[in-house]
């Protein structure tokens, strides 16, 4: 029988949507304003660019950090990647603080010092996306040890890519984590490519999962489109932490929508292959089960709309909103010495 | 004033100041025992194991951890066990702990202390044998630190722990059993240089073992005649540029001596400074851009010793004009 509009599933589920088309509206206007921002894969730079550099959009990816955080408490951690304005979002940045941020403005949550590759919202434990590959981990099981130094209910949530697990902080920081117990949960985001690369062909053995389970840590391996078994399977891991119980790992497939960068076309994949994940779109999947669970048509086109318009509201003010001062270049750079620049 | 070695010398800093926060941690390979050099002898069984941090052989999260406790709220103090192997961790400390706080617009701050034993260690080979000040004075966020006596290995790793900001520092591998008077409690500012000889004819600026050197130097050139002003620069970013050039408009010359390869190394910075600002003879020495060899004539080809400086101070002082020297005998 199908459950009532008003149950808590129905309620949970219609949350976690509005969480993934939040991500997405955001991702596709980010993407709209990315236009000639870069000079990359044959495209010109152009002068106009309202978001400047390499944008690298989750587009697709949405369920992964919204069934993640959806688990999480404000006063958690978590260290994100260079495709990371899901994981901020989803932690409960401001999303027109973060379109700031890209716009490069002043108004930016780093004051348009980090763009999109590193934006940050420490009031929200959001500790910054990273330029560098697997650079989070590390840096999450330290926010763990000091979390775990200090005592309390508070845990890590580190996200990084399937990329990640071919990199020396991988091995290096899972084992960290086990060894001194530490309450961080680690997420894969396996969206199957690195940079312009299938993941598979560069990966030894069972991947990502199998390693992590070889240093000691339990984990299980998810549909990362569908958004209620990763909040299920982030429930369940992320209780686990909270109690105590050392680290956790949580292996999330999904795929990315896009190329590496929004002006990376992807002609390195099969027409196929897309057409095929597309048919697995997160949004997709999870519109079909409010529907089947009795919520109308038009109250999923109210939330779109909702979300679009929300997202519309944050480019606008970003577009308004004041460039920082050139004099901004020169602070927060350090204490000792400050001034020198010679 | 107690007599300790300079190991001994930043053992002490360490536990004082750790007494006093308790948000100051230390993590390394073997720190646990006392670490390599006895330098954090006595400092687990004080502090316990919460506290001074046993590590996996894991240099990039060592100090990537490192960086995550700091944002979060700690102090780390990180053992790298010789700077050759810091080499492991050099994105965790370009690319994250000097950039996080400028990057994330202020929103964190990464108050570390890396301690990374640089320089010649004798009959090491060329993995041990390093010395990368340069490196990371080249790079914005950091704090260069290069004590040369354990009085000074005392206030400057206080003063680094206190300073809030990521601080390499830089004690010397061979310096570890050398003795001296350490007065407790001192500080020294970072960032200002110690004249640790005074002289009229020419200004020798100098860090880390190679002030030792140059010391000795500055005595056997004082026997043919010239009066040779040492200045041990300590921290090598910020350096003390106004110490340098007040001495240096003093003397009209400058000798910069340090153990790094010459090519590139800090001292040319020193020298194009004082050549700007100054423009007066200015000289370089340093290593040859060779690898440090293990056989030991080998590696006296990279050791910058005092006979080497009197050399190099006598070419700078002859270039003033022939008879220089012999006139002031």
């Amino acid at each position: 029988m199908a459950a009532t509009v008003s149950s808590s599933n129905v309620q949970r589920l219609l949350s976690l949507y509005r969480t993934m088309l939040r991500i997405r509206a955001f991702e596709n206007a980010a993407e709209e304003a990315s236009k000639g921002g870069v000079a990359a894969f044959g495209a010109a730079l152009g002068t106009q660019a309202l978001v400047r550099g390499p944008l690298h959009l989750s587009t697709g990816q949405e369920a992964v950090p919204a069934g993640v955080c959806a688990n999480l408490e404000r006063t958690d951690l978590i260290t994100s990647t260079h495709r990371g304005h899901g994981h901020t979002i989803a932690k409960g940045a401001d999303v027109t603080a973060t379109m700031c941020e890209l716009f490069g403005r002043a108004s930016g949550f780093n004051g348009g010092k980090g763009g999109s590759m590193h934006i940050a919202d420490f009031s929200v434990g959001m500790l910054g996306a990273n330029g560098v590959v697997a650079a989070g981990i590390p840096i999450a099981a330290g926010a763990a040890h000091a979390l775990k130094l200090r005592g309390g209910k508070e845990i890590v949530a580190c996200f990084f890519g399937d990329g990640a697990v071919n990199r020396g902080p991988f091995l290096e920081g899972l084992n960290w984590a086990q060894i001194y117990r530490l309450p961080v949960l680690f997420v894969c985001e396996d969206n199957r490519y690195s940079a312009t690369t299938a993941t598979e062909a560069m990966t030894g053995g069972e991947g990502a999962a199998a390693r992590a389970h070889a240093i000691g840590l339990h984990g299980r391996v998810v549909d990362g489109n569908d958004v209620e078994v990763v909040d299920a399977a982030a429930s369940t891991l992320v209780e686990e932490v909270r109690a105590g119980r050392g680290p956790r790992f949580l292996h999330a497939v999904t795929y990315r929508v896009k190329g590496h960068v929004s002006v990376d076309p992807a002609a390195y994949r099969h027409a196929d292959e897309v057409s095929r994940a597309l048919e697995e779109d997160p949004l997709r999947t999870a519109a079909e089960k409010l529907a089947a669970l009795g919520v109308t048509a038009a109250e999923v086109e109210r939330l779109r709309g909702e979300a679009e318009r929300e997202i519309a509201a944050a480019v606008a003010a970003a577009h308004a909103a004041p460039w920082p001062e050139a004099g901004r270049a020169y602070d927060d750079i350090q204490d000792t010495g400050s001034g020198r620049w010679f | 004033m107690a007599r300790l070695t300079y190991a001994q010398a930043a053992c002490t800093a360490l536990a004082e100041a750790m007494r006093a926060d308790p948000r100051i941690v230390a993590l390394g390979e073997d720190v646990g025992r006392g670490g390599i050099f006895a330098q954090y002898r006595g400092l687990a069984q004080a502090f316990g194991p919460e506290r001074v941090i046993d590590t996996p052989i894991s240099e990039a999260t060592i100090m990537g951890a490192a960086v995550g406790m700091a944002l979060n709220g700690l102090k780390p103090v990180v053992e790298m066990r010789v700077v050759d192997f810091a080499l492991c961790s050099m994105d965790e400390v370009v690319n994250q702990a000097a950039k996080a706080r400028y990057m994330f617009g202020g929103q964190g701050r990464v108050p570390l202390v890396a301690r990374m034993p640089n320089g010649l260690w004798s009959g090491s080979a060329a993995q041990h044998s390093q010395s990368l000040e340069a490196w990371f004075a080249h790079m914005p966020g950091l704090v260069v630190v290069t004590p040369a006596t354990p009085a000074d290995n005392y206030a400057l790793l206080h003063a680094a722990i206190e300073s809030g900001d990521p601080v390499i520092y830089m004690e010397h591998k061979e310096l570890w059993g050398t003795e001296g008077d350490v007065p407790e409690g001192r500080r020294i500012a970072l960032g200002t240089a110690d004249v640790r000889r005074a002289g009229g004819d020419a200004t020798l600026v100098t860090w880390s073992s190679t002030v030792h050197a140059a010391l000795a130097a500055a005595e056997s050139a004082a026997q043919r005649g010239l009066a040779v002003e040492v200045i041990d620069l300590r921290t090598i970013w910020p350096w003390d540029r106004d110490a340098v050039l007040a001495s240096a408009a003093k003397t009209g010359r400058l000798l910069v001596a340090h153990e790094a390869v010459q090519a590139g190394g800090f001292g040319a910075e020193v020298a194009a400074t004082v050549a700007e600002e100054l423009g007066i003879p200015v000289k370089r020495l340093g290593a040859p851009r060779i690898p440090a060899g293990y056989s030991k004539p080998l590696e006296d080809e990279v050791r910058i010793t005092p006979d080497k400086i009197v050399a190099a101070l006598v070419a700078l002082c002859d270039r003033q004009g022939p008879g220089k020297i012999a006139t002031r005998r």
